[in-house]
């Protein structure tokens, strides 16, 4: 999947700005940054679901344009901020993800991939936050994905369901997957990714593996413990992310 | 296609609808019990015009006890005292239909803008004239008859249950569409392969499926409990009744198209069907309005539907005899559809 010069306007804001980005089949890869440094715009371009103002996007060498009806079907998406239907237990809405899709595993299976068996039969208003996000990520692995596009998968959560995601996610790559994943989790891009792409007003400001990056900002500047992304990051923008 | 044990997504997205509608109690209430309760309610309050006695307000004068006998004495008349002051009120509230001066000739007050008022001042008048010893030249032969149908409560409700196509057709449509735009469920559905116009299909489908027992109940219940007639064939009824809920279904989705919120849908809708309320004959015949608002009245959708369940339930009137209402009907509901699937805004 690759992308660029991607541009996107919302009137005077300029969202993203000259954003070129290329993920490699297998890889995880990060777009890390505070909010509205242009994450959630950028990936929804390449989701599809945002036309940009400039610039191109091909994903699994296919283009929007031509092939959305190709592409929908061997992606899956998950996004920041939808709430799945309350009243429709787990097993319920999976299913009728699964009819959207020509391929992929059983109904059952895809419950089990994300670890609810045991909620199957609960209404979603039931379900933690955790869980209703792992709902999210079963419908996304419901067609069976080349590629799966994460929005911020583990904002909001406790520590125990961030691991718990983060094993669906392993388990997603042992089996061959790319994941593109947008976080400002330093914590969690430094687990899942092998390369980040630091973005701030809508460019990239840094880009390689978490340890190279760490590596390249040099010692002198961490002295009070081990360098982090969270380093790399207030030492390239100034600023802390927490503080968003 | 393997869809790794799910149906077809039509179907499964009308199984969503329905399962969410059945887990919502409230959604229950209104489609189903309101319309039942609002038929008996209406049905107490507005008994037969030839049930219900004149009643007549006395205000005392110089032959107070021989009026007072001469009222008493008449059938279907019931009387109230009154003290003068009481008068205009009780007159305005339609507490009392007329109101007699009881001096020698009596006075009677009345306003010919009042319901029943001429009612209540023929049968006063024939009361009093005849106590005080007026001789009848002849006496004219009487034969009464019932017809079936013609109590309020036989015209009101094929008209509830037209209310009832239009106004769960509306919410029941627009409503979840703009919840589900609310909580980025349709941004999510978009981003997923399936088909726009199954979703929309779907939530007009999922709707349809309340719509056996929305009609039957009234129907059921007026024919069984209140005996009113059911003249026409049910297939013509049931044509009507599908006919119209698809129609306002399609409505409902036009309306559900834009608005981002539940206040903004709530004033859509509520703009679009209290018109109708009023003047689509619902509670009342729509010819009491005045003739320069009738191509207007007739225009409108509710209109069309009440005067087909109605031709069809009362007057046993076939296909041919309610088509151009089942077109105009129709083609309210394409229209909105077409409309619709251009202006649905899915983020």
């Amino acid at each position: 999947m690759r992308c660029t010069d991607l541009v996107k306007r919302y009137g005077p804001v300029v969202a993203v700005d000259g954003l070129s980005l290329a993920v490699a089949r297998g890889e995880c890869f990060g777009l890390l940054g505070p909010n509205g440094a242009g994450k959630t715009t950028t990936i929804e371009i390449l989701e599809g679901l945002l036309a940009p103002d400039a610039g191109a996007v091909e994903v699994l060498g296919l283009r929007w344009a031509s092939h959305e009806s190709e592409l929908r079907q061997r992606l899956g998406i998950q996004l920041q901020e939808t709430q799945l239907t309350d009243k429709l237990t787990v097993e319920e809405t999976v299913r009728l993800f699964r009819s959207f899709y020509h391929q992929g595993p059983g109904v059952d299976a895809i419950v089990d991939m994300v670890g609810l068996s045991s909620k199957r039969a609960s209404l979603v208003v039931h379900l933690s936050g955790g869980q209703r996000q792992r709902l999210a990520i079963a419908c996304a692995l419901a067609g069976e994905p080349d590629l799966l596009f994460l929005d911020e998968p583990t904002t909001g959560l406790d520590p125990q369901s961030r691991r718990q995601l983060w094993e669906v996610l392993a388990a997603f790559r042992g089996k061959g997957g790319t994941i593109l994943l947008t976080t400002h989790h330093m914590d969690e891009a430094q687990a899942l990714c092998d390369r980040v792409a630091i973005v701030d007003h809508g460019r990239i400001i840094a880009q390689d593996s978490p340890r190279a990056l760490i590596t390249a900002l040099g010692a002198p500047r961490v002295v009070t413990h081990e360098g982090t992304l969270e380093d790399v990051f207030m030492a390239l923008t100034g600023r802390h992310l927490r503080e968003q | 296609m393997q869809r790794g044990g799910a149906r077809h997504p039509l179907i499964e997205l009308t199984l969503a609808r329905v399962r969410e509608f059945f887990r919502e109690p409230e959604a229950m209430f209104w489609a189903f019990v309101f319309p039942l309760v609002l038929t008996l309610a209406l049905a107490a309050a507005f008994p037969s015009a030839a049930d219900r006695p004149v009643v007549v307000g006395l205000v005392p004068g110089s032959h107070a006890a021989a009026t007072r006998r001469a009222l008493d004495a008449a059938p279907g008349l019931r009387v109230v005292e009154l003290a003068p002051a009481d008068e205009r009120r009780a007159l305005r509230d339609g507490t009392v239909h007329i109101v007699v001066v009881a001096d020698d000739p009596p006075t009677y007050r009345y306003d010919p803008a009042q319901d029943g008022s001429h009612r209540a001042r023929l049968a006063v008048d024939d009361a009093l004239k005849r106590a005080g010893g007026r001789v009848d030249p002849w006496r004219a032969a009487e034969e009464r008859v019932t017809v079936p149908g013609s109590r309020y409560v036989d015209w009101l409700i094929p008209g509830l249950i037209g209310m009832g196509i239009m106004t769960n057709g509306l919410w029941a449509v627009a409503f979840p569409i703009v919840n589900a735009r609310l909580r980025k469920l349709l941004k999510r559905l978009m981003a997923s392969p399936m088909q726009r116009w199954e979703y929309l299909l779907a939530q007009m489908l999922g709707r349809l499926i309340f719509l056996a027992p929305e009609a039957t109940l009234p129907l059921a219940f007026g024919s069984l409990a209140l005996g009113m007639p059911i003249a026409g064939s049910y297939a013509v009824i049931a044509l009507v009744v599908l006919v119209g809920a698809l129609a306002f279904a399609a409505m409902g989705l036009l309306l559900g198209s834009r608005p981002r919120t539940i206040e903004g849908v709530s004033g859509l809708v509520n703009a679009f069907q209290l018109p109708m309320w009023l003047l689509s004959g619902v509670f009342f015949s729509s010819a009491n309005f005045p003739g320069v608002l009738q191509p207007v009245i007739h225009a409108l959708p509710l209109t069309a539907l009440n005067d087909a369940l109605r031709a069809v339930i009362l007057d046993g009137a076939g296909v041919a005899a309610v088509w151009r209402e089942l077109a105009l009907v129709s083609a309210w509901g394409a229209v909105s559809f077409g409309l619709a699937l251009k202006l649905f805004r899915w983020r």
